[in-house]
């Protein structure tokens, strides 16, 4: 069974990370799991957890009177789900199911900033990890906000 | 009495629609046979200009051999063709245009990136592909729709998913309680087909933006320029390079295009008088 530094070592968004700053990324974390449909944060609820999702897919979706839940995006093995723990006055935007049964890697968000105040370099670290996945997740809204294919002929 | 006069560039051939097919709400496939003579020879990606009597005429690609023409009803001829029953004739000229490189493709991974109704015009390359199996690498197709109601080919696609020779992933912009499948947009599918960038030769068609944005993610994956093809297209009237109503920079799209390779037609795509 890999230990959580392991399986922080071999993600995409922790790869690289010194081994002491992964130890102290790995202590405030523990492994997790949820039976499909089950919510793994709520829209209002307290960002006080993030994921890296390991088995399964989550959905990030909004729920809207007389329409439903409407998924904005699905989140793959490898990908991390949330950022609001990291900015005031963390809280989730969105809900979070899983589509299936899924396995990840719980973050004490409070954990995290209290290391990264105490850590400047961790916090440096992080944010340089996290920006360009945000990025990517901004570019790719504005593209579904661009609704390109609603007057392709 | 004097032969009839050969029919130009200009006159369509009758066609009779031989079968209909609804793709989606808005998207109906025509399987078209010409009423006298041989059923045209059409290469992968190129184009014929379908002729609704009395309403107009459009480019519409070859979605699939002999003469499958996947149409989406968004204006009065194409709704007055998606609405041919069988027995209908329609006008048909060309086929017209370049089209995908399979020669160029072999012995390469082959990746097909499509969006929408983009779909349809590069499934003749894939069927190619398929027929030639050994001679490509792995075969990839990463598609990306508006919406589930909006995915063309959807019983194929889920034929193609079965393969164990063919790799498939679906995604769509957005989708109600139900869809168990991927939300997002297509560009996110590229990292994650873990590409050889030295050896995928990729299809790429789709609304321009979505190429745009798809060539700039393929060439953060590692791959040249060189190595991307895309379907581009712009109003075509004649199609044979008279009118110049397709014109787009220093080409015609229906002589030189709409199949192009990417450097060849990259700097115009920014251009915003083009």
């Amino acid at each position: 069974m890999k230990t959580l530094d392991t399986l922080l070592a071999e993600s995409p968004v922790f790869a690289g990370l010194d081994d002491a700053r992964l130890g102290l990324v790995a202590g405030c974390a523990r492994t997790t799991g949820f039976e499909a449909g089950d919510y793994l944060f709520r829209e209002g609820a307290q960002a006080d957890t993030f994921y890296l999702v390991r088995q399964g897919r989550v959905t990030i979706e909004i729920f809207v009177p007389g329409r439903g839940a409407l998924a904005i995006q699905t989140v793959d093995p490898g990908d991390v789900i949330g950022w609001s723990w990291l900015f005031p006055p963390y809280r989730w935007h969105f809900d979070a199911r899983a589509l299936d049964a899924v396995r990840a890697v719980a973050f004490d968000g409070a954990c995290l900033r209290g290391k990264c105040e105490a850590d400047h370099t961790l916090g440096y670290e992080l944010l340089g990890r996290f920006s360009p996945l945000m990025l990517e997740r901004l570019q790719a809204t504005r593209m579904q906000l661009l609704d390109v294919y609603g007057g392709a002929a | 009495m004097a032969a009839l006069p050969e029919p130009g560039a200009m006159t369509p051939r009758p066609f009779r629609v031989e079968r209909r097919r609804r793709e989606t709400y808005d998207t109906w496939t025509l399987s078209l046979a010409p009423v006298q003579g041989e059923q045209p020879d059409v290469a992968p990606g190129q184009f014929t200009m379908l002729y609704a009597f009395g309403v107009g005429e459009v480019p519409i690609s070859v979605s699939g051999p002999p003469l499958l023409q996947t149409i989406r009803a968004v204006g009065p001829v194409t709704r007055a063709l998606c609405a041919s029953r069988p027995g209908t004739v329609i006008g048909v000229r060309g086929p017209y245009g370049t089209s995908w490189p399979v020669e160029e493709a072999k012995g390469r991974d082959l990746l097909i990136v499509a969006g929408g109704v983009g779909l349809p015009p590069v499934r003749p390359a894939l069927y190619h592909a398929l027929e030639h199996r050994a001679d490509y690498g792995r075969v990839i197709l990463l598609y990306g729709a508006r919406t589930p109601a909006d995915i063309v080919f959807r019983r194929e696609l889920e034929r193609w998913r079965s393969r164990m020779d063919l790799e498939v992933d679906v995604t769509v912009d957005a989708a109600a309680e139900g869809w168990l499948g991927k939300v997002g947009v297509v560009t996110t599918l590229i990292p994650r087909a873990a590409l050889d960038p030295a050896a995928t030769a990729a299809f790429v068609v789709g609304p321009e933006i979505m190429m745009r944005f798809t060539a700039r993610a393929l060439v953060d994956q590692g791959l040249s320029g060189s190595q991307i093809w895309i379907s581009t297209e712009r109003t075509m009237k004649c199609g044979v390079a008279l009118c110049g109503h397709c014109q787009f920079g220093p080409s015609l799209i229906c002589r030189d295009g709409a199949v192009y390779p990417y450097p060849a037609i990259e700097p115009y795509l920014g251009v915003r008088e083009l």
